[in-house]
Parts: C-alpha cells; sequence; structure tokens
C-alpha cells in the first residue's frame, strides 16, 4: 500500500497552488509605465497651442489608453511580449504619433495601455483615468450623452460565419429554414430571430467557441455574431470558414473621450482622416484584423457630430446642453 | 457492470473498475461536452444532442448504480453464495438467483436517491442545447424578460413534481420488499 505517500504529496500540490495564485496576482502589476518625461523629442515634433490636450500630453510625455486585452484582432495582450496587439492598439499608436511626432514604434512607447472592459469605458473616461478609449467602442446615443466620441474608425456589424465554400447563405434572409447557433440569452440571437423568423435557433451554447464546433460538425450551417468574433475564429482555423460579408446589424467603433474637449475631438479626427488619406490606416488594418483574410474595407466617413446635439435629443441634461 | 467488479475474473473486475472510476469521476457536463464534440472527431455520429444526453446520462448514472449493486451484493452473506456454488449452481446463476435477489433489498433506498438525482442532472444537457427545464427557464428570463424569481420558483415545483412522486414509489417498493423484523 502506498497510501502514505500520495496523502504526503497534498501539501506539497496545495503549496503550488498557493504560490500559483500569488504569482498570478503579482502579474498584473508588472506594466507600470515605464516612459520618461524627458524622452528625446523627435525631429518631427508637432507644436500645439496651449492649454490644448494635445500640448498637455506632450509635455506629460504619456498618452493613457484604455483598450480591451481580450479582444483578439483588435485589443489582445499577448502573454509572452506581455504587449497589446491589435486594431485598436495600432489605432492608439497612429494618434500617438500625431501628438508626439517620431515613429509609429517610438509613439508606441509613449502610449499606457489600461484595460478597460465594456462596462468600465465611460467611467474611466469621465474620472479621467484614460487620456482616451479605444476599445471596440460602440458610438451610441446614450454613451454620447457621458461621453464624446472621434471617428469612427471602423464600421462592424453582426454577420454570419459559414463553412468555406457554402454558397447557400448570402445574406440574413438565407437563414430562414437553416440551423443556426449563438451564445444561449444573447442580442445576436435576438437579432436573427427578427431578420429570419423562419431560421431554427434551437442549437446555442454558452461559448461561440462550442458554435463554432457544431458548425465545424454540421449541426448547424451557421453561427452568427459580431464580425470581429467571428473573424477571430476564420484567423484561428485557416481556410475553414468564411464570412458571409453581409453584416445586418451597424456598430461604428470610435474614440472616447471626456466629454467637452472638442478641440482634442477634432484634433483625432483629423489625425484619422489623415491616415485614411496616407495609407497608415490600411497598413493598420492589414496588420491585424487583415491577417483573418480580411480584405482591407474602405474608412468609414468621420463623423464630425456637435457634442450639445447628441444630448439635446434627451431634454433632461440641461448642463450638457448649456454649451 | 456491479456483476464484473465481483466476477472471479480479473479482467472482468479490472474492466468494472474501470469503468466505474471513469465516469463517475468525471464532471457530467465534460462528459456531454466530449460525447457531443469528440465523437464526431472519431468520425462517429453526429448523433442529436438530446440522444447524446439520454446516453451521456445513462452511462454516467451506471456507474453509480453498479456501486451502489456491488456494496449491496457485499452485504449478502458469503454463505448464500457458497452454498449455491455448493449446489451446483454456476457463477452468473448465483449471483442471479441466490445473492442478486437479496442484494436489491437493501439497495432500493440508495437506487431512489439516484433516480432523484438523474432527474436533477438533466440540467446539465443545456450546456450541449438541450432545451430541458432549466435552460428553459433561463430563456423565458433572457428573451421574454420575465422576472427570474418567479420562473425559478416555478422550476423548482416542477423538478419536485417529477422527483416527489419517484421518493413516494422508491418508499413504497422499500416497504414492499423489506423484511418483517
Amino acid at each position: 500500500m502506498n497510501r502514505p505517500t500520495t496523502r504526503g504529496r497534498w501539501p506539497l500540490a496545495a503549496l503550488l497552488l498557493i504560490l500559483a495564485l500569488i504569482a498570478g496576482a503579482c502579474g498584473g502589476d508588472d506594466d507600470e509605465p515605464t516612459v520618461g518625461a524627458n524622452a528625446e523629442p523627435p525631429a518631427t515634433k508637432p507644436t500645439f497651442p496651449q492649454g490644448t490636450a494635445m500640448a498637455a500630453l506632450q509635455t506629460k510625455g504619456k498618452l493613457t489608453v484604455g483598450t480591451k486585452f481580450d479582444q483578439p484582432l483588435f485589443g489582445l495582450k499577448n502573454p509572452v511580449t506581455n504587449k497589446v496587439e491589435g486594431f485598436d492598439v495600432e489605432i492608439a499608436k497612429i494618434v500617438a504619433q500625431a501628438i508626439f511626432g517620431g515613429t509609429l514604434a517610438e509613439a508606441e512607447s509613449k502610449i499606457e495601455f489600461v484595460e478597460t472592459v465594456s462596462a468600465n469605458r465611460e467611467p474611466f473616461i469621465q474620472e479621467g483615468k484614460v487620456d482616451m478609449v479605444v476599445a471596440t467602442y460602440t458610438i451610441n446615443n446614450a454613451r454620447k450623452e457621458r461621453v464624446d466620441f472621434a471617428g469612427p474608425y471602423y464600421i462592424a456589424g453582426q454577420d454570419i460565419l459559414v463553412k468555406s465554400g457554402d454558397t447557400s447563405i448570402k445574406s440574413v434572409t438565407d437563414l430562414n429554414g437553416k440551423k443556426v447557433c449563438s451564445v444561449t440569452g444573447s442580442t445576436s440571437i435576438n437579432n436573427v430571430k427578427e431578420k429570419a423568423p423562419q431560421s431554427d435557433i434551437s442549437t446555442s451554447f454558452g461559448t461561440y467557441s462550442l458554435c463554432v464546433e457544431a458548425l465545424a460538425d454540421g449541426r448547424v450551417q451557421a453561427v452568427t455574431t459580431d464580425d470581429i468574433i467571428l473573424l477571430g475564429f476564420i484567423a484561428d482555423n485557416p481556410g475553414k470558414y468564411q464570412l458571409v460579408k453581409a453584416p445586418f446589424t451597424t456598430e461604428n467603433y470610435g474614440i472616447g473621450m471626456k466629454r467637452g474637449d472638442d478641440a482634442f475631438r477634432t484634433f483625432i479626427n483629423d489625425t484619422l482622416e489623415k491616415s485614411y488619406g496616407n495609407g497608415a490606416w490600411k497598413k493598420a488594418f492589414e496588420d491585424t484584423v487583415g491577417k483573418s483574410g480580411q480584405q482591407a474595407p474602405q474608412p468609414p466617413k468621420v463623423d464630425r457630430y456637435t457634442a450639445g446635439a447628441a444630448a439635446g435629443s434627451s431634454t433632461t441634461t440641461t448642463s450638457t446642453t448649456v454649451r | 457492470m456491479a456483476a464484473c467488479r465481483v466476477s472471479p475474473v480479473p479482467p472482468l473486475q479490472w474492466f468494472g473498475a474501470t469503468y466505474v472510476e471513469l465516469f463517475r469521476n468525471a464532471p457530467l457536463s465534460v462528459l456531454m461536452l466530449l460525447f457531443v464534440f469528440g465523437l464526431t472527431k472519431a468520425g462517429v455520429g453526429p448523433y442529436s444532442f438530446f440522444a447524446s444526453a439520454i446516453v451521456v446520462l445513462s452511462i454516467y448514472t451506471s456507474a453509480f448504480l453498479a456501486e451502489t449493486f456491488r456494496a449491496g451484493i457485499n452485504t449478502v452473506a458469503a454463505g448464500q453464495a457458497e452454498a449455491a456454488r455448493a449446489i451446483g449452481l454456476t457463477f452468473p446463476q448465483t449471483l442471479g438467483i441466490v445473492v442478486f435477489p437479496q442484494a436489491l433489498r437493501t439497495v432500493v433506498g440508495p437506487i431512489g436517491n439516484l433516480f432523484i438525482a438523474l432527474i436533477k442532472n438533466s440540467s446539465i444537457a443545456s450546456v450541449i442545447s438541450v432545451l430541458e427545464l432549466s435552460k428553459r427557464s433561463n430563456l423565458l428570463i433572457d428573451q421574454q424578460g420575465v422576472s427570474p424569481i418567479p420562473v425559478f420558483l416555478g422550476a423548482a415545483v416542477a423538478y419536485l413534481i417529477l422527483t416527489l412522486p419517484s421518493g413516494f414509489l422508491v418508499g413504497y417498493v422499500e416497504r414492499k420488499v423489506s423484511i418483517k423484523r
């Protein structure tokens, strides 16, 4: 009988588990900013009028950007390099370059990325924890009452994932009579129910990866949710799946910032438009989302809305309509 | 399976032990996902989600049942089996005619427990997209906007409607087969 030795290992296993937990907890604090305020100014350093946010950021030498750390292709923290990678990151780099000058790589060294999840983006902006948020951040009127948006810099939407070579589904209405999978209780399912009432939505799982497994096994003919999530699956399984490319909802991704700083917003909108013109936007797309086999689309038109107008739709927010 | 574990043939014993330890120690949700998505990778299926759920629940519960029966068989005095073998019965006959009926008597209660657990374990089938009671309740809340507490209470009552009669039935059978002492 070797019972006693088996029992003797348990405290060791428990100790290892505790150590692992401690190591995991400490790991999160490693990404402190290492940027010195007196970094060598590049030759092409732009100048801004005193008192603008751009001038203040330049003096500070650091741009704090909220982004997602868990969104493949857009903002994903690489566990090996500890760097955040994706299209949102590239957009932030383009903005940082416009503020600090120099190369994109130099601009990246001036950015401090802070993880923002969907629920904390507005509070982080309002409390000044971040200078801006580039985090698959959909522009909508409710949010416009709390923060301002530059952009959009990308238009996402709910799309359909099918097996490669499947041409029977060309739009959402083709889902009628077909088996479609999405995550249990998601808004994606409700959208399909609305647009294709005859589709069979009885198959649903807790995660999208199981839906994709069901698609691979032929249990369903399509998986539907936001295209950026679907693109991640295409990138992970090259050649197996394709996007129908007929989005039936519209999500305009914008850059969120503190309300009321129109000069800063105009500056970022100008920067975005410049990047559309000089190919920087296209390169940012091809280096990130494009790796999933997507061609770079036409960049979206920047929406220079008047900040008061959005809040004006709801007459109760008097403090913001004064301007 | 219980017969395997008490049989005199070592390979059968090993088979029974492996089966029991494998299926009673793996989480039910993992077994279901493996059955649904693993088998197709091996070129088998796909079977419908509902059929898969029934098969996995059966495999899982039978592992527990086997252990319960084995415990029951072990309560039967060794003299019974020895006497049966002495009058020339084969091992299957000994087990089937002499030992098992006596064992059944002691395990009716535990089997009732397992049956109730089986009914409640059916809620795990929601992970493989089977629209059972729990999943339907969640859909009511998520998609129809029904407030959650009444739905959960309703689901609890529905489970009770299934499990309470099972409990009564088990109690009845238990009284029926028990020896008057």
